[in-house]
């Protein structure tokens, strides 16, 4: 079984704070990461693998720092990797990046794809059933146990607000991982060994053969116009005496809104 | 496009480094660089003093697609999400915000109901819809993201709305992203506020970005229609009218099929998780309570004010209680009467998913806590010594 898991380098965004007097991200010392999400994306690509056999790989998009996400993935027991950089992909929104991945899994050629459900500095969660839909497969998000894999179909549990589902998919399928699916494992001895000696591929937009009106900043519909910290809130009261008096303004204050 | 920085005019005084959310702004021999990160979010441009900042426009680049005419477009649309047939609570809110667009941009106010009753449809009427498009089928009793995408594409292509928004649920956010696909259009995710711009009748998105410490507008000039998904109790309710009249059009669901199919659906419903977005009071706790029994001491405030207990990410990380409770970007977006927020920092994750809430109290030691500012009341000092104390006075006040 041919397995491709995609995932994307992101910074700790667990880490980040926001300087209060110039209401800008405090960066310093944020490291980068693979998106949490991601990580369970690859152990369900691994425990698929030690199933059913087969290979897995291990795409994603990013400048070429994230060249390094791809060799801790590797560490973990991914068998390849495969870097899409290229200035033209720069400003991709969610539409041009799963474009650009589908193009990607289109040429490794896949009975599976496996995304984290999102990625945790955009937080969209568009990019897996884009590429399933570019890819011209099912997909199934926020799956959170595997029940059973056939030759050629999948049953699991799906995530939804009010407690599960259980789904079956013909294969090829996307799936998009929730935590609750496994744990992801810690790189071995052996891992960080061929981690390091992996050769990692580098493909170009060329390479992928993508239309270069699909991809980059050309190729996605939505732009950012602005960014702006949150607004502080306007009806501020401010509370005052000792602690004592203080607790005890705030309880006048919600029994006169009755609240209490 | 590429943003650059002209090195002759920079000073070298870092004023636009911390602009950027991305960390692609360094400085290289006193000189500002923009390295591989850039993500041309634009956010530098306009920061410089020197106007050193630029963006450049590489040769024959057009800014982004131009596949479909967007006069050619008009109406607001929202897809009414249903469960076991009844239509989710999310869909009237759609309902109050998409009248709002509907009436500015001087058009009407459609809904999309697939797999529920025409009672169900002339209740989306009521609470606003001019038009409901209604197509009744097996096929959509169980959720199937390929039906779903199939059917709303269809309907988009035939009737050209320029809007349309859906509950930012895991029905919306799965299959939404499809029908993006399919219509090359943008599909903005968890907007919390929409708004039209006066100027151009775009539609602003406005959302929370990397992981919610930033806020961003987003935009979709040339394609449409403009798609946007909406949390649960971000957007309210508009006005419901027994006697408002619309029309129902069926709609049929031939030709549809799906290659996933659902084989049985399990209801597994946390009692906390419904209650936090239907209480009238939350305390909530975060990294500041030091252990899992803080949260005792919450419990015991929650229930003499009769509400529940929520929690930041960081507590519910640290795993001092169940994920359930967890209120933010992660978690669930609430929108109580009170909010009580005990050793909770304030990391804009957090604060999205509560910031609506009518009255917020923070308790936190630190006076410099982000918290604070979206606060209506304030009070610094630790959480053990003045939890104990407000749990005495309400029922002091009780009795």
């Amino acid at each position: 079984m041919n397995i491709v898991v995609c995932i994307k380098q992101v910074p700790d965004t667990a880490e980040v704070r926001i300087n209060p007097e110039t209401n800008t991200l405090i960066r310093e010392g944020v490291p980068s990461i693979i998106n949490p999400y991601d990580m369970h994306a690859i152990e369900a690509g691994l425990q698929l693998r030690e199933k059913a056999g087969g290979k897995v790989t291990v795409i994603t998009m990013g400048p070429p720092q994230a060249e390094s996400a791809l060799r801790d993935a590797i560490s973990m027991g991914a068998d390849d990797a495969v870097l899409l950089t290229d200035r033209a992909f720069a400003g991709s929104d969610t539409w041009a990046t799963s474009y650009t991945l589908a193009k990607a899994v289109e040429k490794l050629g896949a009975d599976m794809v496996i995304c984290g459900k999102q990625a945790i500095d955009g937080d969209t969660a568009q990019v897996g059933p884009e590429m399933a839909e570019f890819l011209n497969i099912p997909h199934i998000s926020y799956v959170r146990k595997t029940e059973a894999i056939e030759a050629d179909s999948i049953r699991v549990q799906r995530l939804m607000d009010e407690g599960y589902d259980i789904v079956e998919s013909s294969l090829p399928v996307l799936l998009t991982v929730v935590k609750e699916l496994n744990e992801p494992r810690l790189p071995s001895l052996k891992g960080k060994m061929a981690a390091k000696k992996a050769e990692i591929r580098k493909w170009s937009s060329p390479d992928l053969g993508a239309d270069a009106g699909k991809i980059g900043l050309k190729g996605s519909p939505t732009q950012v116009k602005n960014i702006f910290a949150p607004e502080a809130k306007k009806d501020r009261k401010i509370l005052e005496g000792t602690l004592e008096e203080q607790v005890g303004a705030l309880v006048r204050e919600l029994g006169s809104l009755k609240c209490v | 496009m590429r943003i650059v920085v002209t090195s002759d005019k920079c000073s070298g005084c870092e004023s636009c480094v911390d602009s950027c959310p991305y960390t692609a702004i360094v400085m290289k021999e006193g000189k500002a660089y923009i390295n591989e990160y850039c993500q041309l979010c634009r956010a530098c441009l306009g920061v410089c003093p020197e106007g050193a900042i630029k963006e450049v426009l590489e040769e024959g680049e057009s800014p982004a697609p131009r596949e479909s005419r967007v006069e050619d477009y008009s109406g607001v649309w929202i897809f009414a999400e249903q469960r076991g047939g009844k239509v989710a609570s999310v869909a009237y809110e759609l309902l109050g915000a998409g009248r709002r667009l509907a009436d500015e941009r001087r058009s009407e106010l459609s809904a999309v109901l697939l797999g529920a009753s025409e009672a169900e449809a002339r209740e989306l009427i009521r609470w606003g819809a001019d038009r409901v498009y209604l197509s009744h089928d097996p096929i959509y009793e169980h959720f199937n993201d390929e039906p779903y995408a199939e059917m709303l594409s269809l309907l988009i292509k035939e009737h050209r709305p320029e809007i349309v928004l859906a509950g930012a649920t895991p029905i919306g956010r799965s299959f939404f992203p499809r029908v993006a696909a399919k219509l090359w259009t943008g599909l903005t995710a968890d907007c919390t506020s929409l708004e039209i711009d006066k100027e151009t009748g775009n539609l602003l998105q406005v959302r929370p970005a990397f992981g919610g410490n930033i806020m961003a507008t987003i935009l979709c000039p040339n394609n449409r229609p403009q798609m946007a998904t909406v949390r649960p109790r971000v957007m309210k309710r508009g006005r419901y009218d027994e006697g408002k009249k619309g029309d129902i059009i069926h709609v049929d669901a031939q030709g549809l099929s799906s290659r996933t199919r659902v084989i049985q659906t399990i209801r597994e419903v946390s009692e906390i998780a419904v209650n936090l977005q239907e209480v009238d009071i939350i305390v909530s706790g975060g990294r500041g309570l030091g252990d899992a029994k803080g949260f005792k001491l919450l419990e015991e405030l929650a229930e003499v004010l009769g509400g529940a207990v929520g929690a930041s990410r960081a507590a519910v990380d640290e795993g001092w209680v169940p994920y359930s409770h967890q209120v933010g970007q992660t978690g669930k977006t609430v929108c109580p009467k009170i909010y009580i927020a005990c050793g909770i920092s304030g990391a804009v994750q957090h604060l999205v998913g509560m910031q609506s809430s009518d009255i917020i109290i923070a308790i936190n030691k630190n006076p410099d806590a982000p918290i604070f500012n979206v606060a209506t009341y304030g009070i610094v000092g630790d959480v053990y010594e003045i939890v104990p104390m407000l749990i005495k006075k309400i029922k002091e006040g009780k009795g």
